[in-house]
């Protein structure tokens, strides 16, 4: 009863912050949107029990991604955006496609409902030493070539942003 | 326990924080103008109620009353939130602070902390405090970006401007310099941290276990996420009038205030928990045979001193540094605390690997 109540309150704030975002005209309205979409986010992975993927997604999206979003919005001083009247590619395309995909999930949730089971509070419990060790023994090469990749990303980044006089 | 009874319980204990709490924090401000005044050879506040005891009240009976300007060109939604988000996520990361021990209150097992989650039939504590505690410092970067930001001014971006990209390198620094106390005690429960540290003076994480460094940076990080002298570049009145809350007044300026000095105190008190032991006492191995009162209080107690201790410390070096300049303040967080941070993970890691 008390997940179900706590999953609907924050899966709404979660959509709700997603609308916004798209709804809101000035952009530093729609970060903060998105940051509202991440913290409910974190809530829903701590229902589950994933309170260090929680804690992550709050110190890494919501703290260090989103503030540099905020940053480059504050900088540039960007201002209210221009809404046009929408294309008709999104008229003809877009609603009947988004209502297929509607109906598909209903169908599908609909008629796999008891195969697919149910989650409660911390069911998907996994303590942070038992995540750790999961990565650093069974998962240490992907764990090992992300971190090279990110190397190279970082890389990669200084290289575009300083150039040679 | 039941459900109705573990909500009476966290109101109770919420209540009582958050005025401890806050009357701390006014009783704090008015040491600081004392303790200061004194170091600088003045009197400080004396007129108000004996020993200026009573200036505190005076303080916030005039924040209360003065005239809350709002100017013509601020972007009005964030101006408002910015302070309430402050002050809000100060006083949230304090709720994760453990006080003492498990104190027995009618029976009830009851944790002397607020945020202690309700598993079905008895509180429990929570296991990731710390990095949840992290988790809220890396938020509060927005009260102070958007403050500078929605108030349009040209002081306040370049204070929030210094502020935000302080916060950002020194939480680096922060994050990093908890790991060898992690190593350690091989938890992220604050309450499991302090008890790995019990028994005597020697197993504090500061003497015994060589952590000094740790802490060392763990103090300088932490000073600059505070925005504290000698890293109080976002407010440094000779450049930027009063940075990112140059624009406010009142008691929305009094929220930044209150939020400065929430954040001290929960800065005090992981210094505490993390590296001197939390609510242990220092002559914990005497055995010093003690009243069954004092052995309920003591922890309390101690906890308060020791708090006390790094709140003092603030002022102290307040009273004593200049403020750095800023390319000074990036080159101490990214070229000397980073590099040392990270040797002392590696010197750690290798000291418990060899040992175990």
């Amino acid at each position: 009863m008390l997940h179900q109540v706590l999953f609907i309150i924050f899966g709404v704030v979660c959509v709700a912050g997603a609308l916004n975002l798209l709804l809101q005209r000035h952009p530093i309205n729609s970060a903060l949107s998105l940051i509202v979409v991440m913290g409910a986010l974190a809530l829903l992975f701590l229902l589950l029990g994933a309170e260090f993927v929680a804690a992550v997604q709050v110190i890494v999206y919501a703290g260090a991604v989103m503030v540099l979003f905020v940053f480059v919005i504050m900088l540039l001083n960007a201002g209210v955006e221009e809404h046009t009247r929408g294309s008709r590619v999104a008229i003809f395309l877009g609603i009947p496609g988004l209502i297929a995909f509607f109906i598909f999930m209903c169908w599908a949730i609909g008629s796999n409902g008891s195969a697919l089971g149910q989650a409660r509070i911390g069911s998907f419990y996994v303590p942070t030493q038992e995540l750790g060790i999961a990565l650093f023994r069974e998962f240490l090469l992907p764990f090992e070539v992300t971190s090279v990749l990110i190397l190279i990303a970082i890389m990669g980044a200084v290289v575009l942003a300083r150039r040679e006089r | 326990m039941s459900l109705t009874t573990y909500i009476i319980f966290a109101i109770i204990k919420l209540a009582i924080v958050l005025f401890v709490l806050l009357t701390a924090v006014a009783y704090i401000v008015l040491l600081e103008r004392k303790v200061v005044a004194r170091m600088q050879n003045r009197w400080g506040p004396n007129r108000v109620g004996p020993f200026g005891l009573l200036q505190p009240l005076a303080d916030g009976a005039k924040f209360i009353f003065k005239e809350d300007i709002i100017p013509d060109s601020v972007y009005k939604p964030l101006y408002i939130a910015a302070p309430m988000i402050a002050l809000i996520l100060a006083l949230t990361s304090i709720s994760l602070i453990p006080f003492g021990e498990n104190w027995k209150i009618a029976g009830y097992h009851v944790p002397l902390e607020i945020t202690a989650f309700w598993n079905g039939n008895g509180i429990q504590d929570i296991n990731i405090g710390l990095l949840i505690i992290l988790g809220i410092t890396s938020i509060g970067v927005y009260g102070v970006a958007l403050s500078g930001w929605s108030s349009n001014s040209k002081y306040s971006l370049l204070g929030s401007l210094r502020a935000s990209a302080q916060l950002m390198s020194y939480e680096l620094s922060l994050g990093l310099s908890l790991v060898g106390v992690l190593l350690i005690s091989g938890s992220l429960s604050l309450r499991q941290i302090v008890d790995s540290q019990g028994g005597s003076i020697v197993n504090w994480n500061f003497f015994g276990r060589l952590q000094f460094i740790a802490f060392f940076i763990y103090i300088m990080a932490a000073y600059a996420e505070t925005n504290r002298i000698p890293f109080d570049l976002p407010e440094a009145e000779t450049e930027l009038v009063a940075g990112y809350h140059t624009e406010y007044s009142s008691m929305k300026f009094a929220m930044f205030f209150m939020a400065e000095y929430c954040n001290m105190v929960t800065v005090a008190c992981l210094a505490t928990i993390l590296f001197f032991g939390g609510w242990h006492s220092p002559f914990e191995a005497l055995h010093i045979a003690a009243p069954a009162l004092w052995i309920a209080i003591s922890p309390v107690f101690w906890f308060v001193v020791k708090v006390f201790f790094f709140i003092f410390l603030y002022i102290w070096i307040r009273g004593t540094l200049p403020r750095f300049r800023y390319d000074q303040l990036m080159a101490f967080g990214w070229k000397f605390l980073l590099p040392l941070s990270i040797a002392n993970i590696i010197v750690t890691s290798l000291v418990l690997a060899l040992r175990s």
